[in-house]
């Protein structure tokens, strides 16, 4: 794969030229935050983030999305008949995107495209983006990505990564279409010298990063041990069962299919949902399965961190992005919770 | 000045002992900076875990709904007040609690030090008297502490416990009752149109997570009005109908028992000043009833009961 290494002029210049080919998506200042947002008219994206206070998995998995229309009017013949709303199939890049965002696209496609299930839905989302990610140099304190198989510099799940230079982005080619992209663009072979600092940066942003997690036991645990192991009551306690954490979670991909309906015009939608609320899981009967809240906070650590790891054998579904660990309002933290699970013994 | 973890973690140890309580619950140290987390300790052996700063935000009452064993909790000012309320709406019993009272100085907000800072990310965050030590790559600043209040702890006037069976320490010296609703004020003198785009403004960014909802003591209802679904009588998606929906009636059920913790304010991924719904209603149920929810055990709240003289002509 080729790299290149462009000024920042040039890589700016860069951006307003793929913008005739994409629509452009990157971070932006919303409110209080920095969150991935389509980038009208010349705005550039605000480079110098942390991380975005959601994921981008929206731009994938909206938090609503639209998915068949129709009408409820008696007269029409095709009253009741669902009719698929066609999707928007344009071409979107995706600038700074972060390594461990962008890896949550591909653990996450295991479960919406894969042999026995083909979401349209979600794929067209998908391969519509284009993935320019930005390595982080300066990891926030909550980031465990080197603990889940990702890395602050991890071009895994990315078609092109940048290094920031200083003066200059280093940019890597991380998948054929990222290699395409980077041929036709401006920019010069990066040096050998440019090559070194990149990969200063590269040890130095994994150095940095304090949180090891410990996951190399979850895959041989008894699955019914950890289910029933009495840690749960412990960590569940302070759960308000709100659902920041599944909302912010780049991994977290439940959702809730609805139908809406105004006047004689309905619209099937389905939306964004969380295993932390006891309605996701209420059946017609009046039964809950999950009806307590140590239920729902076992569910989604086991789901990320033991019934994935165990169905896909691809690890954990988790990329410690660390936002749960940053807001979830009460102090609940994966990470701890990981550790536990990774390190239990029955009796 | 007394140590309050200290204080916490023996008058727990001692009631675990004596056996007066099966479990107490208070805070432990968080896992990141300024943020602890909610604890039930039911061994003596693990009362040190207890812990106290003044980022215990976190409103305990709403850990006591409904249970039925024996409880200490610490509380701070506006934990005791929504306990009273808990108390009067039957959600636990006098008998069951024992409050370990904790004077009160107000909580910061984590999200005005990060504001502060800008891009450095505060790692270690240390409490010197009235001075916050914030430290981490490459720098250190000494803040004050009274620079970086919570919004609602900035102009509190119930920092004491109301209700208690021990404290910790000597009451603190409360505040006057300074001008509590300035904002609600300049909301209030807004004209329709304007008013309309200032509360649009305030929830777009909602991700409907409910974390505000959730963190409030108030909010125990077996099933919420928006978890509805037989019939459903809010949309599900983030259709700016059903998020104004969630946010005007979830404010609308807490009328006259809102305390101001704050709790939802600080739990909001998003950041947003929920508590520019509840402040309005508690503005009107002050000037309405000269009534403050949560001071007194005794009687009822005023949308509770209904009275001959009611100052509101609709309901004669």
């Amino acid at each position: 794969m080729i790299e290149k290494i462009l000024s920042k002029k040039e890589f700016n210049d860069w951006l307003k030229e793929l913008r005739k080919s994409f629509e452009m998506i990157g971070p932006k200042t919303q409110g209080e935050q920095i969150d991935f947002a389509p980038l009208a008219g010349d705005s550039a994206p605000e480079l110098s983030f942390q991380n975005s206070r959601l994921s981008p998995k929206g731009f994938v998995q909206p938090a609503s999305e639209k998915m068949f229309q129709f009408t409820v009017n008696p007269e029409d013949p095709e009253a009741h008949i669902l009719k698929e709303i066609l999707q928007e199939t344009s071409s979107r890049l995706v600038v700074g995107i972060r390594p461990c965002d962008a890896r949550a696209f591909n653990l996450v496609q295991l479960n919406f495209v894969n042999p026995d299930i083909q979401d349209p839905w979600w794929r067209q989302g998908r391969e519509r983006l284009t993935l320019m990610g930005l390595g982080c140099s300066n990891p926030c304190s909550t980031c465990f990505c080197t603990s889940v198989g990702g890395g602050p510099f991890d071009g895994s799940g990315l078609d092109l990564l940048m290094f920031d230079l200083d003066q200059d982005y280093l940019i890597q080619a991380c998948s054929e279409n990222g290699e395409a992209l980077l041929k036709a663009g401006p920019g010069k072979t990066s040096t050998e010298e440019d090559q070194k600092k990149a990969a200063q940066l590269k040890t130095k942003a994994e150095e940095s990063i304090a949180a090891q997690v410990s996951t190399d036991h979850l895959k041989d645990q008894p699955l019914l041990g950890l289910f029933n192991a009495p840690f749960w009551d412990e960590v569940q306690f302070a759960c308000i069962n709100c659902g920041t954490c599944t909302y912010l979670c780049p991994t977290c991909w439940c959702f809730d299919i609805q139908d809406e309906v105004h006047g004689l015009e309905g619209i099937r939608m389905r939306n964004w949902d969380s295993c932390m609320y006891p309605l996701f899981t209420l059946h017609g009967s009046g039964h809950n399965p999950r009806g307590e809240k140590v239920q729902r906070v076992r569910q989604r650590f086991m789901h990320k961190l033991k019934y994935y790891v165990d169905k896909y054998e691809n690890g954990v579904a988790c990329v410690g992005c660390g936002r749960c660990v940053q807001f979830c309002p009460v102090n609940i933290d994966i990470r701890r919770v990981c550790q536990l699970m990774n390190d239990y013994k029955a009796n | 000045m007394v140590d309050y973890t200290k204080e916490i973690q023996e008058r727990a140890k001692r009631l675990l002992e004596d056996k007066k309580v099966d479990a107490v619950i208070g805070y432990r140290q968080g896992t990141v900076p300024m943020m602890n987390e909610p604890i039930l300790v039911r061994e003596t052996g693990k009362t040190d875990q207890l812990y106290w700063d003044s980022f215990c935000g976190v409103n305990l009452a709403n850990y006591l709904t409904k249970r039925k064993e024996r409880l200490a909790v610490v509380a701070k000012g506006c934990d005791s007040r929504n306990i009273i309320i808990h108390l009067q709406e039957g959600q636990i019993k006098r008998e069951q609690l024992h409050i370990i009272g904790v004077p009160c100085l107000g909580m910061l907000d984590r999200r005005k030090v990060w504001a502060k800072l800008g891009d450095k990310e505060p790692l270690l965050v240390r409490e010197e008297g009235d001075q916050l030590l914030v430290s981490g790559r490459g720098f250190e600043e000494r803040l004050k502490k009274s620079d970086f209040l919570q919004d609602n702890c900035a102009i509190c006037i119930h920092r004491n416990p109301v209700l208690y069976d021990e404290l910790i320490t000597d009451p603190v010296k409360e505040p006057q009752r300074t001008d509590r609703y300035e904002d609600v004020r300049t909301v209030e003198a807004m004209d329709s149109g304007a008013r309309w785009e200032y509360f649009e403004k305030l929830i777009e960014p909602c991700i409907r997570c409910y974390a505000c909802r959730n963190a409030c003591p108030l909010c125990y209802c077996p099933t919420c009005f928006v978890d509805e679904s037989r019939p459903q009588w809010v949309g599900k998606s983030l259709d700016p109908t059903d998020v104004r929906t969630f946010h005007y009636l979830r404010a609308f059920h807490c009328a006259g028992r809102c305390t101001d913790c704050g709790a939802c304010e600080r739990a909001c991924p998003v950041g947003i000043k929920v508590r520019q719904f509840t402040k309005k209603l508690e503005k009107d149920v002050w000037e309405l009833y000269q009534f403050e929810a949560g001071m007194v055990l005794e009687g009822r709240p005023p949308l509770d009961v209904f009275l001959p003289d009611d100052p509101e002509q609709f309901i004669k």
